[in-house]
């Protein structure tokens, strides 16, 4: 069972790293400030997660998986919020690059809030 | 009124106690008694904004919302990598405005999260006032791409209504078309 429960991990946690490593390779490939913010934030999230159920799975033990979950919960709660913030700041300060827009409504918006 | 203000208050208080419960990793009298007092104190010296919560939570909408938000991050998760990998292209994306039908304090915040959290979806800009997302969208080609995407957020907002909404929400949702 706890041979099983190992192999699982196991893959749970060189699958969350793949994606972590993907994300830093599509940092630096992206075009713009934007389209890296997404590469920043989002498969990074799922690899985050699945690395901490592979972690869960390997420690067993109630007090290490309750922090886990405390991390999970955080993350997935303020990964968000530093996207937006930066995004918006990017497009304020003109860093979106207008060439790769297919559409921009923001650009129309009466007033930029 | 009063009477809803007093209920959030008790649930943040007993979200804070789980929060610190969760932090020992044990669950004893003495975690508990000391989260809820920690919890008080917390709430009377950095009172939260009144963000009322007039919904109610339905399992089978929620169990149908979490399923799909899942799938949609593993399946974009991929897609990203896909794109991150694939050398010699440059990805073209988006702006999109997209008017929520029914732009709750609440609802418009967790739409947000949750299509922040899906990878290729970025939230930019918000109108609060009168309940605009303005999304950046990874690797669309074409406006049609984007018109296809705002209904996929107007879809997404009818999960999470369904979930979570209250009655009102609910009525419009179901009675405006998407």
């Amino acid at each position: 069972m706890s041979g099983v429960l190992d192999v699982i991990a196991w893959f749970l946690l060189v699958v969350g790293a793949l994606l972590s490593l993907s994300a830093g390779v599509a940092l630096i490939r992206f075009p713009d400030l934007l389209s890296r913010m997404h590469a920043a934030t989002k498969p990074q999230v799922l690899g985050l997660l699945l690395v901490l159920i592979g972690c869960a799975l390997r420690l067993r033990d109630a007090v290490d998986i309750t922090t886990l979950l405390l991390v999970a919960v955080f993350s997935m709660a303020t990964a968000p919020v530093a996207a937006h913030m930066i995004g918006r700041a990017a497009y304020r300060a003109g860093q979106a690059r207008a060439d790769l827009l297919v559409v921009d409504e923001l650009a129309d918006a009466d007033d930029k809030r | 009124m009063k009477g809803g203000r007093w209920r959030d208050r008790c649930i943040a208080a007993l979200g804070l106690t789980g929060i610190w419960v969760l932090l020992w990793g044990s669950f004893s009298a003495l975690t508990f008694v000391g989260g809820l007092i920690i919890a008080v104190i917390v709430l009377v010296v950095f009172p939260l904004p009144a963000v009322t919560y007039a919904g109610r939570i339905h399992p089978l909408g929620t169990l149908r919302f979490l399923g799909r938000f899942l799938t949609d991050m593993v399946v974009a998760s991929f897609q990203v990598v896909r794109l991150a990998f694939s050398f010699g292209h440059v990805p073209t994306s988006a702006i999109v405005a997209v008017k929520l039908r029914a732009p709750s304090d609440l609802g418009l915040t967790m739409t947000a999260e949750a299509l922040s959290l899906v990878p290729g979806s970025l939230i930019v800009d918000v109108d609060r006032k009168k309940g605009v997302l303005y999304v950046h969208v990874l690797e669309v080609k074409s406006a049609e791409q984007a018109e296809q995407f705002k209904e996929d957020v107007l879809e997404l907002e009818r999960r999470i209504i369904r979930a979570f909404g209250s009655p009102a929400e609910r009525r419009i949702i179901e009675e405006v078309p998407a």
